[in-house]
This record gives structure tokens, sequence and C-alpha cells, in this order.
């Protein structure tokens, strides 16, 4: 019988009522009296001097409150970075300034030049039509190999160069892998793109600026994934408002994806406006305005070399990855595809000496940044698409290739090459239930009946591992991070017995307020119902410093755990008072406190309603109340892992590529709700899919975005993806966190790409078309002008 | 969008005298105007709703077995009430979009947008279909005339499209992955005298007639009867999704495809 509640039940959840039936909170849903409305004029070119933005005519156009630009923010921050990396000869990386509003030049199409800011939104798109511009537009910077050549046009002048940071990872280990790759029996060879990527959440970005004449408080509600952190960005580094006259909301979020996570000039925008007009100031992104001002995802270069020796194992891995930034440093866009990254290609593998080079390059787009997965999918596709390509080269089984190169069950914690210290994991079991329940063993049966169809079936399988539960603080520290990465909570028991949970984890879709109450009823023995999630919100939450990096039950979840231990100790106290016994003797059981060996106990709510109402309480002793904060910084990453296997049928007539069987056998450690972690799986493989086969951010040379709308940007739809086996049976409990829980948001995300891509090309390859790569997304058309070329 | 009047006729003459109002626009299901004019793309005066203009409502048989359909007929209505009286078109009306795309866009719409990717105008160039307006009748073959660009006069209104039934007919579309519309598209219908190919999707003139193909399959309707013919890639859609080398080889292949399927 499976459990009902507490950890490891699959309970439905609760916050889907209220998302499923339109009575949910989002940012768009919030409005103030006497609202204004912002809209942005954004550049329409790539790269150019603005020589003059005449706002004259535009002011007196009706319903127009104030029309703002770049100079209005002259004296004001610029949007901040919070990390710095420092290059392969200890330099720091380069940070050019990021103005709210466009000063001086436009930096990509989108960049913001003026607000209107009117009574309706319609007249102030009417008043920003007559805003006159004129704009010298310079040749765009859009190929990041040719950013760096000299001569090429800069999109920062004043820093000199395009190149923001050239990284080496391990850079002293640098001679030892060129003399690995120089003397391997074997050396495979890829050249591949991670293409860029849009997040596209349901819910596009909003926010509303709100200020009180009456006290100086500011107040931006934000469709953010951390607002603590932008609290603390954005007050701190942008307008100078400190945290106590800030309070950030953000209330039910659609999805966030990354995205979310940065602050952006358009809080800000809407912060200081509302306090310049006295007005609440709001603004709803439209799709098309998504599309060129959320930070887009990937957008690598790779060269990938894997050097083996004569029996096959992994001797030296070296990759050279241009990355690029976009037009302005995004939040955390530096530590993407540096500590995100070349600290993940180890891999599930025993390679000894590993080399990543990385080029970061500002170009004339969008800012790119962390999107699910962020550094991770980009490593994961880089190692398990070389060692597909190895296996062929080689003519050996690929699983059998992997299994030979993993990481031993008996050799953790395992140091690797670079950094990371995996503390569990055991690679060969979840590639033994990866081939239970894709039933491999049935696929040549398959193959034959697709072939029958006149369509090529191919299987692709690899493996992944993640970091996840971000991050040590004084590791991070070390690495350039400007934030802590702890995270905060506050365990509030009411008088009555009821909880409520502030938590710095921020849920826009990951279920929190269903799985975290299934934790406390573990721990106190008494219903979920009894327990509250509040999140989101900066004056009801203490600190928090957000969702992402798969961090939530990890770090978040351990701050509440800790928390509910401290409540835990103080109730045993005042039971033990109650029941004139010693709180060592107390046990807890099905929400009472028992005197161990007794048949004496009391009712959790006896206890927590002396806690306010303390006539007989031991006040010598103790306070009344009950109610606790921890905060929780994790000591190491947690290390999901798993293997994944992918089938897809090939039309080689068209190229078309469907997906027919997709499983994934994870370890994410202990779960707290199945049925939540398997619709993380599903999301996640679904956007991997998306990445592989359809999705893909274009730029044209004149950094015109062509993929600007659903038009011409394929998003993954449900019959675009089959009905998945997924396995989370595979258990090594994570050591040093007290759930013993890895995470799993991201795994989904970052394991499926190079299955989907191996198999379409094992499909083609053992169809007699030899092919070696096929970049993502592998549209149609690009199968069929590879099989073409194959053919010639 | 910016300011408009909106008008919704009861008769088709209300309406022609609508539309003759300077700048006036006709609204179909909108699926295309309605994007248009959010993102400020288009500033018509007037829009002149057809929906309410009964008239131009239903699928029916003519005299002469045609099989006529309403202006403003929706997708949805003509995949239902057309299934028996002309499978191929109900099928193809069926694969429009998505439910709301069908619930709202018109047959009528479609045609007088006779955007190059649309699916409506292949059928109607197939099956050599009159598109009757409120003031004359046009035969497709004269109808289209390039990417967005028709016979129709300003002001003119497409009132009902009358489609003579194949014996054999089918459509293939092979969905740009984006959009869903047509990368390119293939009706093939055989009738008595002989057999009609239309391709949408491919062209940068809009919808058109494989006439090679065409002979091909009028002398012997079977996909061997194909063997040996390609599509030139002269004049195809080079885009994000395809070359003009891709569009004509799907040609072939989809044409080969319709024909296995019409068999």
């Amino acid at each position: 019988m499976p459990k009902d509640h507490g950890i490891g039940a699959s309970i439905k959840r609760r916050e889907d009522v209220r998302f499923l039936t339109g009575a949910g909170n989002y940012t768009d849903d919030i409005n103030i009296r006497c609202q204004a409305y912002v809209y942005f004029l954004r550049s329409d070119v790539a790269h150019g001097k603005l020589n003059k933005v005449d706002t004259s005519a535009a002011s007196k156009m009706p319903g127009v409150v104030r029309i703002f630009t770049g100079a209005d923010f002259a004296a004001v921050g610029g949007i901040p970075c919070g990390w710095q990396v420092t290059d392969r000869h200890g330099e720091p990386m380069k940070e050019p300034a990021h103005p709210v509003l466009a000063q001086g030049k436009v930096r990509h199409v989108g960049d913001p030049i003026a607000a209107v800011v009117a009574d309706t939104l319609e007249q102030a798109r009417d008043a920003a039509e007559a805003i006159e511009l004129d704009i010298q537009e310079l040749p765009a910077v859009v190929n990041m190999k040719a950013a760096v050549q000299s001569g090429s046009a800069l999109v920062h002048d004043d820093i000199g160069t395009n190149l923001c940071y050239d990284w080496g990872f391990v850079e002293e280990n640098k001679a030892a892998v060129d003399e690995a790759i120089k003397n391997a029996a074997h050396v495979t060879t890829l050249e591949l793109v991670n293409n860029r990527l849009v997040a596209n959440p349901m819910e596009p970005r909003v926010c509303v600026g709100d200020y009180s004449r009456a006290t100086d408080d500011h107040t931006l509600y934000t469709t953010s994934q951390n607002p603590h952190v932008i609290r603390l960005l954005m007050g701190a580094f942008v307008l100078g408002i400190p945290e106590h006259k800030l309070r950030v909301v953000a209330p039910d979020v659609g999805g966030g994806f990354g995205t979310k996570i940065f602050h952006y000039a358009e809080e800000a925008f809407c912060t200081f406006a509302a306090k310049a007009c006295n007005r609440p100031v709001k603004w709803t992104a439209s799709r098309s305005e998504a599309f060129m001002s959320d930070a887009h995802g990937r957008d690598h270069v790779t060269k990938i070399e894997l050097a083996l020796d004569k029996d096959n194992n992994f001797t030296a891995i070296r990759t050279e990855t241009y990355a690029n930034m976009g037009a302005y440093l995004s939040t955390f866009a530096p530590s993407v595809p540096t500590w995100l990254h070349g600290t993940l290609m180890a891999g599930n593998y025993r390679t000894p000496l590993i080399y990543v080079n990385v080029k970061a390059v500002f170009t004339n787009t969008v800012p790119v940044d962390a999107y699910r997965g962020a550094g991770r999918p980009e490593a994961t596709y880089q190692i398990e698409r070389v060692v597909d390509k190895a296996a062929r080269e080689l003519g050996v089984d690929p699983i059998a290739l992997r299994r030979q190169n993993f990481i031993k069950p008996d050799q953790y914690p395992y140091q690797t090459p670079v950094a990371v210290a995996y503390d569990t994991g055991n690679y060969d079991a979840t590639m033994d239930k990866l081939i239970e329940i894709a039933d491999l063993a049935g696929f040549e049966k398959r193959k034959k009946a697709s072939a029958a169809k006149g369509l090529l079936r191919g299987l692709g399988v690899n493996c992944y591992i993640e970091a996840c539960g971000i991050a040590p603080s004084n590791l991070v520290g070390q690495l350039g991070a400007r934030a802590g990465l702890y995270e905060s909570a506050t365990v509030r028991v009411n008088a009555t017995g009821g909880i409520v949970v502030m938590t710095g984890s921020h849920s826009h879709g990951q279920g929190h307020e269903t799985a975290f109450p299934q934790v406390i009823s573990e721990m106190l023995g008494i219903d979920e119902s009894m327990i509250e999630i509040v999140h989101g919100d900066t004056s009801k939450v203490p600190m928090g410093m957000g969702t992402y990096g798969s961090r939530s039950l990890a770090v978040g979840g351990s701050a509440m755990v800790r928390a509910t231990e401290k409540i835990l100790r103080k109730a045993k106290k005042i039971a033990a008072h109650l029941m004139e016994a010693s709180d060592g003797d107390i046990e807890v059981k099905d929400g009472r406190f028992h005197v161990a060996g007794t048949d004496k106990s009391v009712a959790w709510g006896d206890v927590t309603l002396a806690a306010y109402v303390p006539h007989n309480y031991p006040l010598e002793d103790i306070e009344p109340g009950l109610e606790e904060t921890a905060f929780y910084d994790p000591s190491n990453f947690t290390y999901p892992a798993g293997a994944y296997a992918c089938e897809v049928e090939l039309d080689p007539e068209t190229g078309r590529v469907t997906i027919e069987r997709f499983a994934a056998a994870d370890d994410f450690g202990n779960v707290v709700n199945p049925m939540i972690v398997a619709g993380q799986v599903h999301g996640g493989i679904a956007q991997g899919v998306g990445q592989a086969l359809m999705e893909g951010a274009v730029y044209d040379d004149n950094g015109q975005l062509l993929t600007g709308s659903y038009m011409d940007y394929a998003m993954p739809r449900a019959t675009d993806v089959p009905f998945y086996q997924v396995d989370h049976s595979c258990v090594t409990p994570c050591t040093h966190n007290p759930l013993g829980v890895k995470g799993c948001g991201e795994a989904g995300a970052i394991g499926s790409p190079p299955a989907v891509v191996n198999a379409v090309l094992d499909a083609l390859n053992s169809g007699g078309i030899k092919i070696d790569h096929i970049d993502m997304p592998v549209s149609p058309s690009r199968v069929w002008a590879a099989i073409q070329k194959a053919k010639a | 969008m910016y300011n408009f009047d909106f008008v919704k006729p009861k008769t088709l003459a209300e309406a022609a005298a609508a539309m003759a109002g300077d700048e006036a626009q006709a609204l179909g299901g909108g699926q295309t105007l309605i994007p248009s004019l959010k993102a400020r793309l288009a500033s018509p005066t007037t829009l002149v709703s057809l929906g309410g203009i009964k008239e131009m409502v239903g699928v029916c048989t003519g005299d002469d077995g045609s099989t006529c359909i309403g202006g403003a007929t929706t997708h949805g209505a003509v995949a239902k009430d057309a299934a028996k009286l002309y499978p191929a078109l109900a099928k193809l009306a069926a694969g429009i979009g998505d439910p709301a795309v069908r619930n709202r866009g018109t047959i009528g719409g479609s045609l007088a947008n006779n955007d190059p990717a649309a699916c409506y105008p292949s059928a109607a160039l197939a099956s050599g279909a009159t598109i009757v307006t409120n003031t004359r009748k046009i035969a497709a073959d004269d109808y289209f005339q390039g990417m967005f660009t028709t016979a129709l006069d300003a002001g003119e209104i497409v009132t009902e499209v009358r489609f003579p039934v194949p014996e054999k007919a089918a459509y293939i579309k092979f969905e740009q992955p984006a959009s869903r519309f047509a990368l390119t598209g293939v009706f093939v219908a055989k009738y008595k005298d002989g057999v009609r190919v239309a391709v949408t999707g491919a062209s940068e003139g809009g919808v058109f007639r494989w006439k090679e193909a065409e002979a091909a399959l009028s002398k012997d309707f079977s996909a061997k009867a194909l063997a040996g013919l390609s599509a030139s890639a002269d004049g195809m859609i080079t885009d994000l999704h395809g070359t003009a080398a891709y569009r004509a080889h799907l040609v072939g292949v989809l044409t080969r495809r319709a024909v296995e399927a019409a068999a």
C-alpha cells in the first residue's frame, strides 16, 4: 500500500486547484488604484548610435504622464551582474555598463530606448510612435568567432574588445591534457552547437511598481523566481533603496525555467517611475517583447576531443567553447559557461585529465543566461555525444563503453579533476534500470516493424550527472559569486497547532505548497492540511535566495527541516513540563508527545496552546511562543544522475523524426512526492526534446531575430512527445543534507537532448547512411540535407 | 491596436455597402487579421464582420453536384458538414491549426488572405473550384495571383466556394515545425476528365498547379506514374525551415503520398 501522507506519498498538488480553476493571483492580476501603464520603445536595429531621442511631441499626446529616456537614469546605477569570473591570466572579466534605458547606443533588437508612462497602454503606445528617433546604424556583431577577431565592430566601445573573458579550467592541467591527447591510442573529435533557446514560460514577465508618499516605501510586484535577490540587486545596486524601504512580491508565477531569476531593467524602471510619477506603474510584456527581452539560454559553439587508451579507457578531455553573453551581462550569465559547465565535464566517468576553455563573447543579441539546467546540459550534451561518436568509431557498444568508464559505487566520495567531489551515486544501477524500463531487449523487433513501414528506427542512450542544490556559499564566493547561496525558513506554529512555513524558496510550478508540508507532516506526525507554505514576499519571508539550480528541497527544504527540529526541541520541553517528565524521555508519534515507556501523552495542540497561553509553562527556562527560523548553507552540491533512452522513427524521405519511446532512470536521492518528481521529469524531457528537435533562436547577419514569434520559433506540443517511462527507484541518498535529497527540476532537460540526437544518428547510421553529427534542432530539413550530403 | 469602427451586418447587401467605405476591411474569423491589428500592422477605419450574415454560412450540395460552402463557414463546420460530401476537403479543414482556430477561422477569410502556406488554396485550385463573390464568379485558376494576392477587387466579398467533387482526392500536409502551417502541402484530385495537383507552402508565387504531375497522373493515376518526375526548385521558398531544394523534394514526395492516400 503506497503511503498516503508524509514523505514518499504521491499527494495531488493543492496549488493546482487555484491554478486550474482560474483563481491564481499572478502579477498581471494585480491592479492598483490610479495605476498607469508603461510602454517601452525598443530598438529595432541590433547596433546603433543614438543620435537623437526627441520626446517633445510625444509628451503632449493624450494621456501621457511622463516619458523617460536614458538621460533620466544618468544618476542611477546600471543593472548589476551577480558573478565575476576570473580569466586564464588572473584578470577579472570585462564588465560593461548596463543602463536601465539605452544611453548613447543601442546594442540589441529589443534594447529599451524610452519608456512612455500613460493613463492607458494604448495611449502609451500611441505616444511611443510619436517619439522621434535618429539612430545611426552600426555593423552588427553576431558571429562569436568573428566577434573576437581584430577589426570587429565593438558592442561596447569602452572595453575595447568583445571578449568578456577567456577562461581555462583547470589551467594547471592544460599541459598534461595536451600531452595525454597527443599520446592517446584514439582521439574522437566533435564540433557542435548548443542551440540558443528562448525559455517561453506560459506567463510573460510583468511588473507593477508602487510607491507610498506617506511612508516613502517602495513595492515591486514582479514575475520573479527570487524576490529577495531582486530586492538586493535593485535596491542596493540600481536605485539605492535600502531593504527596509523596499518590498518585492512575486505572487503566483506562471513558470520561470531560469529566465525569471534575473533582475531586469523593466523592474527597476517601474519601481523608479512609480516614485517619479507618484503613481503605480505597470508593465506586461507582450509575447513579442518576451522574445526580445527575456534572457535567452545556451548558445555555445564547442569543439570537444576525447582521448582513449588502447583498452578504450577515457584518458583525457579537452574542449574549446565560445559562449554567447549577448549584448550585456545578465545577472548570472558569466557563471553558466564556467562554473556550471566546466565543473561537470567529468560526467559519470573516470576521465583523469580534463581541460575546458571558454571564451565568453559579447554580441548584438539579447543577453544569454541560465535556462533550465544552465551549463550542465551543455556539458552533458558534449560528453554524451562525443562518447557515442567514439563508440561508433571504435566499433564498440555505446552502453558498454560507458559502463567501462563509469565511476564505480565503491569510489565515492569521488574527487573529479574538475574541482567538484561527488558524494554518492550508482551509475550501473540506473543503467540497469533504464535497460529494463526502456525494454531495450525489444528494440530490434520494433526496429523491424519500423523498417516494414519504410522508416529508420534508432536508439539513443546516454547518462548525465548534474550539480544541484546550489550552493556552498564559501565555495561559490571563491569562484566569483557576489551572493551567498544558502536558504532560510521560518516555521511559525500557531496556538491551535496550525503551522505556517515562510520559505525563501519560490514556487512557480514546482509544487512546494504540497511537497514541503509532507516533510513537516513526516517530522511532526500531523496532517498536511495543518501546514501552509508562504513564499514570494520579502515582507513575510525573512530572507531567501530563491529557486533555481534544483535547489528548493535540498537547500530550502533543509532550512525548513532545521527550523522544524528547533520547534520540536522546544515543543518537547513544553510537553515534558506538561507531563512532569524529562524532555529526554519525550517521543513524538502520530501527532502526540509521549513519555517513553509510559501511557502518558499530550496532543500536539495541547503543547502549541501552552506555548501561547503559558499558564502552566516553564517560563523560567524558555520563552512563550513557538516560532523558529533557520538558515541552511549546504556543504556541497548534490549530484543527481541517471540514464536516459530515446527511440526515434526517422522518415528518410522527408527527414522527419518522431519520438516513439522515451525512458528515464534517475537517482534523485530520497523522493518526497513521487508524482511531483515524475511531473518535473516529464516537463524537463519535453523541454529537452524541444531543444533537440525543434527550438532554436536564430539571428540573421544584421542581428535581426528571425524567430521572434511562434510562427518561427518551434515549441514542442503534446503531440511531439510520447508517453514516458520514468523511474526514480535507484536511490543513493545525498550524504550531506538532512533529507538525503538531490533535486529533480532540471534533470529532464539536461539528460534528454543527447539521447534524442544519439537516437537520430543511430537511425541514420544503422540504416546505412553514414553521418557523424547533426546540430540541434534536428529539424526535418537539416536531417534531409545531411542525408543528401552523405549520399553525394 | 488602433481604433476602428466595427459593424456586423446581417445581410450581404449591408456588408457590401459597409465595405464601400474608405479603408474598410472585411473580418472573417480574424485568425490572421486580429493578430495583425494587435501588432499595429493593420489600421482599417472600419471592420466589417461577416459572421452575422446567415446566407454566407453552411455546407450544401449544388444543382451540379458541387459541394458549396458559404464564405463565412468555419473550418470546424466544414470538417464536420462536408465529411460525407467531399471527404478529402473535410479532412483538410480538420487539419488546419487547432480547435480554437478551426472554430473561428473561415474558408472565405482563408481564400481572401491567400497566405502562401495556407491549406485551403490548394483544395480550391486542385478542385477547380469557383469562388463566388458578391459581384461575380471567379474560376480558381484565375483567382490566385501570388502570395497574399487574389483577383478580388477592393471591397469584394467571398460569399461562397463551389467545389466540384472528384472521384478520388487527398491532401497531404508537411507541417512547418513552428507555425504548423504547410511547409509544403499537396492536394491531388482525380476527375473524370483529368487529374489536378495543387501545391501550397512551397512557392514564392503562392499556390500553384504542378502540371507535369497532372499530365502523368491523368494518364495513370498511380504512384508509379510519378517516377522520375521532380518539381523544379526555381521560385521555391527558402527560409529557416527549409531550402527551395527541400521544398521541391517534398512536392514530389507528398504528391506521391497523396496519390497513394487517394487511391
